[in-house]
């Protein structure tokens, strides 16, 4: 059984006394001559002790300035393990600047990581790069980039002016100029070779070829030589270089270059074409010159088939690389996209029927958006691929649905303003959310809401419902690919079967669409092929993340204001009644049903404050509702929802098409609801109806009655009913001495308000001026608020 | 670049409770994070570090629900393998990437690419612009190292006790949390000095 835990525990939890004895021993080790392979378990170990603590361990001075002094060891064990203890513990105090370079002879890697002043650490990298020193070991030249590149990260500002350029020439020299032949002493001839005839040779491409053009990552040889390595080095870091120094935005004036570039485009691009390399540019434009070049020689050695398996994938990579920076280049020099599109669209073509090189069109996918409209390109195909068929195809790729999902979240704007297909999309979307939920709700969250447009509503919210059974689907389809023969006899599972059934197959297809602007009317057989696949781990992963997406769906649907403005109410109510219809066929026992249910009710009032008129509209259906006992136990919390709204929207005020007779229709079906619970007791197997049902029910007649004055009497002679009843002491309907109190107490005070018919009107259905104050905009009412505002600022607080 | 290289628990501990994560080797790079939240820039060093430990236990447990869950939903038997077999372990090994909210728990947004291997996980937090393609390769290759190195498919807490043979390889690998883009012959050149350090 794997159990680290043992030694960390020992580590953490260590006597201060024995951790003193080991200090004291140390010391010791460290004070000899030689320092062998005691020392070094005993380092790891003081290693360990420190890190097994999120909370700080203080080394006595006397070993810190030991373990500090072997930060320039001559053997490397003893640089790293000096600097991971130096790591976990504090510098000494009273001594800001600790670590410098006063202490540390020579900088090496594992050394520098606690170098503190990093102006002074950048300036001593760049000197040291200038001078070509020939003491200086090759690999430690090579840590100057990687430390750089943190230095970016941190605080590109410690770089001055005169490094940048610099850097920028050395970046060039190592990128286009490094040696074109094999390192290490390879020579060409063989074992029996005499001095005369080792002569250099020339590195080599992946497939094997001698190499034609300057050297790459992409080259090999046997050994290499030191600016090789800085070659790979510089290119590993370009793009963070470019990124950081060379944006438009860092200023230097490159803001007017690039406006002149873009409207004598077409002039420049000629000029540019021809003679770049023998122009001499300044360094900066020198840089993104060989940049460019180096990309596009990038791009060609990929098309080489490499002979392993590592290379290829490193062929990838630098396609991902070249293109993101020749994106970048482009988006700095504007009269390079004339330049650079032939060679990507060329790319494109090699490689969109290819979708094991899906992750590569990703990048392209985003140069053509960034540049296409400049260049005046179609872009058509591009977006085929990627709203059509990758998440078509390779919804279970997870790294592509992580890049895809990053690529739309970044372009949002953009793919909403140029890429229409987008919103039309989400069918084929959802199938990334419906494969593997957990990994991808995070970018549903932030993506939902924009695809919610007027048009496409209504289907998304059948389609956010049926995500549990695309879930199913795509596991079947996954699992019919790997295994074409249905297994006979096999576990009685009926989904498979179901699923290869030509007579179901347009119901599956349904599912699996691509685009929106579908309906179908039979989904009631969908969902009963697949009741058995309800507890599949994905397809529950999956359910669990419905109730949020709801939950987005709606609040955008009320919230966003261009739904607002051109969403209508048809569609609203169209929207409102097919959720309602599900909800009061899914049988209560499923929880999926009662977690639609809570979202829903939040919603529900939300929906009908902004437009009252929509419980008019529906109210055949609500009613339906709202008259069926059952619901009262089985559907209590959506219930009391709807008849709150049927009582407080249901008048001529929120619209002119109520009637009297509509009124008095929904008073007669609560009141025969209301009558039924209170004088009976509840359904085997259901519990007392909740206090808040009751009440809602009794507000909701009063409200009601208010409205159409002859209802009074039948409501107050319900509320002494239940007055005289309940005298009695416990009804069978009422659990709760307490709750029976509180039924009773509104009752009388309904009971009261409707002795009045013209105050009970007033309060319980108050004109909208009342409810929607207008506070300081109202000049009734913002006399006082001034006068008060007045009176407190003059006497003060 | 890269901010962090996790080796942690991706399965269940008895010592600790449902859901935790041991952590068995870390290494952030780059800049302390500290410095870009305004409410850390007036801690001392040691409360920083104590952020930045929580910060690291935050992604390794975020990684361990990743990782059960899509070991859940693919239902795959998880096969054992023994020392020895690290070639099978590793092409056996699941993967995946989560998203990390910016603030939860890097100040920007970042993606912890993983793989599981049997009950370890491996973990690279990789800033939202890096090549994930070759990210992703190179985490294999960390570790494929790793697991042949310090034998990790055995019972062996050895890595605890070996972290400074880690460090040696992410300095040539991945030296101060820079991706290298290297073709086998360079990968080789790097990784015949690492196998040198192992074994002194």
């Amino acid at each position: 059984m794997f159990n680290p835990c043992a030694l960390c525990v020992i580590s953490r939890e260590i006597q201060e006394s024995e951790l003193q004895k080991f200090y004291s021993r140390l010391v010791k080790l460290l004070q000899g001559k030689e320092l062998g392979h005691e020392t070094i378990d005993s380092l790891q170990r003081l290693h360990l002790i420190l890190s097994a603590t999120k909370y700080t361990r203080t080394l006595p001075p006397e070993l810190q300035k030991k373990v500090q002094s072997l930060l320039s060891s001559p053997k490397e064990h003893f640089q790293v393990l000096s600097s991971a203890v130096l790591r976990e513990t504090l510098p000494l105090s009273g001594q800001e600047g600790n670590y410098n370079q006063e202490n540390i002879s020579q900088l090496n890697s594992h050394a520098a990581v606690l170098l503190a002043d990093l102006s002074s650490l950048c300036a001593q990298l760049l000197r040291s790069l200038e001078s070509r020193q020939s003491e200086v070991p090759a690999h430690s030249l090579t840590h100057t980039l990687p430390i750089l590149n943190t230095i970016l990260t941190l605080s590109p500002e410690c770089l001055t002016d005169d490094h940048v350029t610099l850097l920028n020439k050395k970046l060039v020299d190592w990128l286009r100029y490094a040696s074109i032949t094999q390192g290490g002493g390879a020579s060409s001839g063989g074992f029996f070779t005499g001095p005369r005839s080792r002569q250099p040779v020339p590195t080599a491409e992946l497939d094997g070829a001698v190499s034609g053009d300057f050297f790459t990552v992409l080259c090999v040889g046997q050994g290499f030589t030191e600016d090789q390595w800085m070659n790979v080095y510089s290119f590993s870091m370009l793009r963070h270089w470019l990124l950081t120094y060379h944006s438009v935005l860092s200023g230097n004036g490159t803001a007017d270059t690039d406006d002149r570039s873009e409207v004598d485009g077409s002039v420049v691009s000629i000029v540019s074409a021809t003679s770049s390399s023998g122009r001499l540019l300044p360094p900066k434009e020198r840089l993104r010159e060989k940049s460019f070049q180096y990309c596009l020689r990038l791009i060609e050695q990929s098309d080489r088939k490499a002979h392993r398996k590592t290379d290829t994938d490193l062929q990838k990579a630098c396609l991902v690389e070249a293109v993101c920076i020749l994106d970048c280049v482009c988006e700095e020099d504007a009269s390079l996209v004339f330049r650079a599109f032939p060679c990507i669209k060329a790319l494109f073509g090699r490689l969109s029927s290819d979708l094991s090189f899906a992750r590569v069109l990703l990048p392209i996918a985003q140069f053509y958006l960034n540049h296409g409209e400049m260049a005046a390109v179609d872009c058509e195909s591009v977006w085929k691929l990627v709203f059509g068929r990758f998440p078509a195809e390779l919804f279970n790729d997870h790294f592509l649905a992580h890049e895809l999902l990053r690529f739309l979240r970044l372009n949002l704007k953009s793919l909403q303003h140029r890429v229409p297909q987008y919103t039309r999309s989400f069918p084929n979307l959802l199938k990334f959310l419906a494969w593997d939920s957990p990994a991808v709700v995070d970018d549903f969250v932030d993506l939902l809401p924009s695809l919610v447009t007027a048009g496409t509503a209504v289907e998304l919210l059948h389609t956010l419902l049926d995500l549990p059974c695309l879930s199913a689907t795509l596991v079947l389809q996954v699992r019919s690919t790997c295994l074409p023969i249905s297994e006979p006899g096999g576990r009685g599972l009926q989904s498979p079967d179901a699923y290869r059934n030509p007579s179901f197959r347009g119901l599956f297809l349904f599912l699996l669409r691509g685009d929106a602007g579908d309906t179908i009317d039979r989904l009631s057989t969908l969902h009963e092929l697949l009741a058995e696949t309800a507890d599949w781990p994905r397809v529950v992963q999956c359910a669990q993340t419905v109730p949020l997406l709801l939950h987005i769906f709606f609040n955008t649907v009320i919230t966003v204001k261009r739904l607002k403005r051109s969403l209508q109410n048809r569609q609203l109510r169209v929207t409102l009644l097919y959720v309602f219809t599900l909800i009061s066929s899914l049988a209560p026992c499923l929880a999926l049903a009662l977690c639609f249910c809570r979202v829903f009710s939040s919603h529900l009032l939300r929906f009908c404050k902004l437009h009252p008129s929509l419980v008019v509209d529906q109210s055949h259906e609500l009613l339906e509702f709202a008259g069926a006992t059952a619901n009262v136990y089985s559907k209590e919390g959506i219930y009391t929802h709807v008849v709150w709204v049927l009582g407080e929207y249901l008048s001529v005020s929120c619209d002119s098409r109520c009637s009297v007779r509509l009124i008095t229709s929904c008073f007669e079906a609560l009141e025969a609801v209301l009558f039924e619970i209170t004088s009976s007791v509840p359904p085997p197997g259901a519990d007392c109806p909740a206090p808040r049902v009751v009440t809602t029910l009794m507000s909701a007649l009063a409200k009601l009655a208010s409205r159409s004055h002859d209802l009074i009497p039948r409501v107050s002679l319900f509320l002494s009913k239940l007055r005289t009843l309940t005298r009695g002491g416990s009804v069978a309907w009422c659990s709760d001495e307490e709750d029976l109190v509180a039924i009773v107490t509104r009752g009388e005070e309904l009971w009261s308000l409707l002795k009045a018919p013209g105050v009970a009107q007033s309060v319980l259905t108050p004109p909208p001026h009342v409810t929607t104050p207008q506070w300081h905009r109202d000049t009734n009412v913002a006399m006082p608020l001034r006068l008060r505002a007045l009176t407190k600022s003059q006497s003060g607080y | 670049m890269v901010r962090c290289f996790l080796i942690h628990t991706v399965c269940s501990v008895s010592a600790l409770g449902a859901g935790e994560s041991r952590l068995l080797y870390s290494r952030l790079f780059g800049p302390d994070e500290g410095i870009f939240s305004d409410r850390e820039r007036g801690l001392n060093p040691e409360e920083r570090r104590l952020v930045q430990k929580e910060r690291i236990a935050v992604v390794a447990r975020q990684v361990r629900s990743a990782v059960s869950l899509s070991r859940e939903a693919s239902a795959r038997v998880l096969v054992e393998t023994v020392p020895g077999e690290e070639a099978l372990a590793l092409q056996e090994a699941d993967s995946g990437v989560v998203r990390l909210r910016a603030g939860d728990p890097f100040s920007e947004e970042m993606s912890a690419l993983w793989l599981g291997v049997q009950s370890l996980g491996f973990t690279l937090v990789c800033e939202p612009h890096e090549n994930l393609l070759l990210a992703e390769g190179t985490l294999r290759n960390l570790t494929r190292h790793c697991l042949e190195h310090l034998h990790m498919l055995g019972q062996g807490s050895e890595v605890l006790l070996r972290s400074n043979r880690v460090d040696a390889l992410l300095s040539r690998l991945l030296p101060h949390g820079q991706l290298l883009f290297l073709n086998h012959r360079f990968a080789q050149a790097l990784e015949k000095e690492v196998a040198a350090y192992m074994a002194k």
